[in-house]
């Protein structure tokens, strides 16, 4: 090659070479700024909040004596929510999930289902809100009650849920679908002996990324008429006599963390906001803790399985 | 027997066992009028090697996913015709495919053993079954283990992952894992096209060891394969059959002038 061409082709290289580095340091500054927003208010919340997080603020009901007040029945409510909703959202949506990918005959109402699953990904929360005040805590007389909010949140995050396990089931190729058939498997004994194991990790990521969706959802509670003061706790759910277990929790009315965090910002006392930086700390932590299980989760059962 | 559309071309074949006969295939992928295949009349050999060659496209794969109804896998794929084992069609409505599947096994393009163990990969078969026996369980799969000339190489490992195993081992785990349950025939579509030569070459002689035991059908992209390891060979090109016949006289004398043009290398 000529000396001309050569050292042209190396400028033609070298401006190429150019914009690539001109994306990446973009890129790069780009995640900088929002990761440090993000730790700048975290940390912020967190120095405002901490010397409040006692263990008197977690088994105290609250009051007005921003001192004395606690988060007792926010977290119990917000436990017992999240309890509900993934019991009612996990099967449902991972069930869905499967009969979409595994049984259903692609066809035009398939399509529609698709399309209206991954439509109602993306509904505002406080429409769910109110679909459930109409329909669960009137129609089905469910009352403002932990049953109504998990029923809530479980719909909230059942398209979230249903959408990351197809996504997941989708993920195992073919081939290892035809392997199972062509030994003679029914469709049931797929889904059970490899479907199901080989997207576990993916599918339980997605439902605690749902999850932790529904923690910090305020709109849609509010809606159905949770309390912002409250100041017992429901029935447990074990007890000592026969049968042992009751479900008068279920009817309860209740708090959950994000609208006690709420309810304390709007007080006009400045103690308050103490509070609710803490609570909201607490909240933070809860979340941060389920992202944490989801990563490990899936490093664990993705570790055996590759393809 | 006379084939009705070309009565040259059952003519080099000596006397041989039946085990499957298809009769006037045609089949259809959803959604499409022209047909993959056309009426395909084939007789497959009991316990011989029965290779199918021809260009890409021409359906050799298709006609060798009907024999274990693969297709059925996807939905409104059409068949029409038959392929008859004992006087049963297999394609029929009311053959359960979960039955055909049970009776002929299959073993893929690209080893695809299940990311479990060895041993499970093998016991899979059975599993299905409900076979609950431990020691019979344990037997069956050294068994298929021998016969896939696999168990040397695994015994010490088998509760592995079948992922920690070469290429060609997971391919020979893949026949063990058909072989487990006895089929009376065993398809392969390309089993080689994946291995390295080393690996192909123990597959090969595999398959020469396995037709003294059962019927196999063999799809292959090259014809030095099907000439080497096959006793059949039927010809196809674009759906149809063109020619069938013993593997010796076919690769020397072809009948049909289409078969000629592949096998001297003209065109594929």
């Amino acid at each position: 090659m000529q000396q001309e061409q050569l050292s042209n082709l190396r400028a033609n290289i070298e401006r190429r070479k150019l914009i690539s580095a001109v994306f990446s340091g973009l890129g790069l500054l780009i995640i900088f700024v929002s990761t440090l927003i993000l730790f700048i208010l975290i940390a912020q919340m967190m120095m405002a909040g901490l010397p409040r997080i006692t263990p008197q603020f977690f088994t105290s009901f609250p009051s007005r004596h921003p001192e004395e007040a606690g988060i007792l029945s926010a977290w119990v409510g917000t436990l017992l929510v999240m309890l509900v909703t993934a019991l009612i959202a996990i099967p449902l949506g991972i069930a869905a999930g499967i009969y979409l990918e595994e049984y259903s005959k692609k066809n035009w109402l398939s399509a529609i289902i698709e399309i209206n699953v991954t439509n109602l990904a993306g509904v505002p929360s406080i429409i769910y809100g109110l679909l459930a005040l109409g329909l669960f805590v009137y129609q089905f007389n469910l009352g403002q009650s932990i049953i109504a909010a998990g029923l809530t949140l479980a719909l909230l995050i059942l398209p979230v849920v249903i959408v990351t396990t197809r996504e997941a089931i989708r993920a195992i190729p073919n081939s290892l679908r035809e392997a199972a058939y062509a030994v003679g498997a029914s469709r049931w004994q797929v889904v059970a002996d490899h479907i199901l194991p080989y997207s576990f990790g993916s599918i339980l990521t997605g439902v605690i990324i749902g999850l932790s969706r529904a923690i910090g959802e305020t709109a849609p509670v509010i809606t159905i008429g949770a309390l912002t003061f409250i100041a017992f706790l429901p029935d447990a759910p074990l007890q000592a006599n026969f049968p042992f277990i009751n479900f008068n929790w279920l009817k309860a009315p209740f708090t959950v963390m994000p609208i006690q965090m709420f309810n304390w910002v709007s007080r006009p006392e400045p103690e308050f906001e103490v509070n609710a930086a803490a609570a909201g700390t607490v909240l933070i932590v809860m979340t941060l803790g389920m992202n944490a299980v989801a990563i490990y989760v899936r490093y664990r059962f993705r570790k055996g399985i590759k393809w | 027997m006379v084939n009705p559309i070309f009565p040259s071309m059952m003519s080099n074949i000596k006397e041989f066992q039946p085990k499957a006969e298809v009769r006037n295939l045609d089949f259809y992928y959803a959604g499409s009028n022209k047909p993959a295949l056309r009426s395909i009349n084939l007789t497959i050999p009991e316990r011989q090697v029965t290779s199918l060659i021809g260009p890409s496209g021409c359906g050799k794969t298709t006609l060798l996913r009907c024999f274990n109804r693969m297709h059925d896998l996807y939905a409104a794929n059409r068949y029409e015709g038959g392929i008859y084992i004992d006087t049963v069609n297999i394609l029929a409505h009311k053959v359960d495919p979960i039955e055909v599947r049970m009776r002929i096994g299959m073993v893929f393009q690209k080893p695809n053993p299940f990311p479990k163990s060895v041993y499970e990969n093998v016991a899979y078969g059975l599993r299905v079954r409900g076979e609950k026996k431990r020691e019979f369980i344990d037997y069956k799969v050294e068994e298929a283990l021998r016969g896939a000339a696999l168990w040397d190489e695994v015994k010490d490992r088998l509760n592995t992952s079948a992922y920690d195993l070469s290429g060609g081992q997971q391919q020979r785990l893949c026949i063990a894992r058909a072989l487990v349950t006895d089929p009376e025939i065993i398809l392969f579509d390309e089993p080689t096209s994946a291995l390295d030569p080393i690996a192909t070459n123990s597959i090969e002689e595999l398959i020469g060891k396995l037709e003294e035991k059962v019927t196999i059908l063999i799809v292959t992209h090259s014809m030095q394969q099907a000439a080497r390891i096959s006793d059949y060979t039927a010809f196809m090109y674009l759906g149809e059959l063109m020619e069938f016949g013993q593997t010796k006289i076919m690769f020397q004398e072809p009948t049909h002038e289409k078969t000629k043009e592949y096998i001297s290398g003209r065109f594929g």
